[in-house]
């Protein structure tokens, strides 16, 4: 702590492989002297406000792309994608994911993996049962006007 | 930094398990305070600020993880209904405020901008832009909740609610948002809901006047341009839920379930977000973080880019259905 020259990490910063490598290691091995590293990688403040600006963009182009009529489902695949890459800019840069341990990586894809799952197997289940649903409506569409 | 840290004797920070260490290591004997020496926000069951810190990082990402899960379940509820019944979105959309969720978006990106800033600050050991930034974050995620509480109210006012609660006070075709779109549409369901009331008011009066019926020889054959938005909508057709005029679809308040469930379990998200970042402002201003002891700031940052995450995906499924 009052090794307060800290604040050098600011010049540093343009190296982050330094502090992600072997974090824990770097702490046994780096305790003592030139410990010129922090516990994790910091991250720019240009990246960030790159990030920023790249996730406003895509939200600007996500709006204005609901004007144009891209077929049935086409306007549904395109704002996903691009929900997904700026899903993808956060978590990349903003969650540090980049130069984070593998571990959390793998983590948070191991999510991502169980949720796609879960709704492929939910919306495969609702196709098969689309002609009852489609066979409810008809008949009480036609009972209806009787 | 080293005279507020040397003094204090606050409880020392909670790791990744949330057990806050009783006892308090005193200096280490090695004197010099830059090695890995104990300090006041080293919780005694660890050996070092870096073992320390990946505990509760693996912690944080492991609570992410069942957030994620937590959330799927609606979005599957969302996936499997916009399935079976995408005609109910197609209408509900019409009631939703496209610019208010816009303004939302990015006032949440620019918290999560603020959030990863803050985290560089609090490594290094820059306390005024520590806390200029946990402050500039509280003030997004609290434009975030008011511009939400005026969409609320105003759902709330026009009778948009869930479940046997939905009584919509305007026919989706009256819509600003609607009649912008498909003028044509709107003037055509108008005529429909004319000769409908014209219709009824005959039968009334059936008895003594007869059956006269010049409007079928007066209206024409409707244009695609007239028919597709209102069939899509289920305001008219098979899926609609009077078949004798424009109504809506069945089943119409489900998408408001649907829309309040998630909207409202992110909101309670974004107001526990409040909450830790209010608690880690007072932190911040007391000088508590620096380059060795930042994780709090990390872990809260993460959670608030989660929080961000997810209205990423929301934005466009609830306010951008075409």
């Amino acid at each position: 702590m009052a090794n307060d020259d800290k604040p050098n990490n600011a010049d540093t910063e343009t190296s982050p492989e330094a502090s992600a490598a072997l974090p824990l290691a770097a702490a046994h091995a780096g305790g003592d002297a030139h410990a010129d590293h922090g516990l994790a990688h910091t991250m720019p403040v240009w990246m960030l406000v790159a990030v920023l600006g790249a996730l406003m963009g895509l939200t600007i182009l996500t709006v204005s792309v609901t004007s144009f009529d891209l077929g049935s489902q086409g306007n549904l695949v395109v704002a996903m994608v691009i929900a997904t890459i700026k899903a993808a800019l956060v978590v990349t840069f903003f969650m540090h994911l980049l130069w984070d341990k593998k571990f959390h990586l793998i983590l948070f894809l191991t999510a991502v993996l169980f949720v796609v799952l879960f709704l492929s197997m939910s919306i495969t289940d609702r196709g098969e049962y689309q002609q009852n649903i489609d066979l409810y409506q008809s008949t009480t569409a036609a009972a209806a006007t009787k | 930094m080293s005279e507020s840290t040397s003094e204090s004797v606050t409880p020392p920070a909670k790791g990744g398990h949330g057990a806050p260490a009783a006892a308090e290591h005193t200096v280490d004997g090695h004197g010099n305070g830059h090695a890995h020496g104990d300090g006041p926000h080293l919780a005694h069951h660890f050996d070092t600020y870096q073992q320390q810190f990946d505990a509760g990082k693996l912690g944080i990402w492991l609570f992410l993880l069942t957030e994620v899960l937590f959330f799927s379940g609606l979005f599957c509820a969302y996936t499997v209904y916009r399935g079976m019944h995408p005609e109910v979105f197609v209408y509900a959309h019409y009631f939703l405020n496209t610019k208010m969720g816009a303004i939302n978006t990015c006032v949440l990106l620019i918290s999560s901008l603020t959030a990863a800033w803050a985290v560089r600050n609090a490594q290094l050991a820059q306390r005024g832009l520590l806390v200029l930034n946990i402050t500039i974050t509280i003030a997004c995620a609290c434009t975030f909740m008011v511009v939400k509480f005026f969409e609320y109210e105003h759902k709330f006012n026009d009778g948009l609610l869930p479940g046997p609660a939905f009584h919509p006070t305007e026919q989706v075709w009256e819509l600003e948002t609607f009649r912008h779109k498909h003028p044509e549409a709107a003037e055509y369901a108008e005529k429909l809901t004319k000769l409908a009331e014209e219709r009824d008011e005959a039968k009334k009066h059936g008895a003594k006047a007869g059956s006269d019926k010049p409007e079928a020889a007066v209206f024409e054959r409707p244009t695609e341009e007239q028919l597709e938005p209102l069939l899509k909508a289920g305001v008219i057709g098979p899926t609609a839920e009077d078949p004798t005029r424009p109504s809506k679809p069945r089943n119409a308040h489900v998408f408001f379930g649907i829309y309040f469930f998630m909207t409202g379990l992110h909101g309670i998200h974004v107001l526990g977000g409040i909450g830790v970042f209010i608690w880690l402002l007072i932190r911040a201003k007391k000088g508590h973080f620096g380059p060795k002891y930042f994780g709090p700031i990390d872990y809260a940052a993460l959670y608030w880019h989660l929080v961000d995450l997810i209205w990423i995906y929301l934005f466009p499924l609830l306010y951008l259905i075409h």
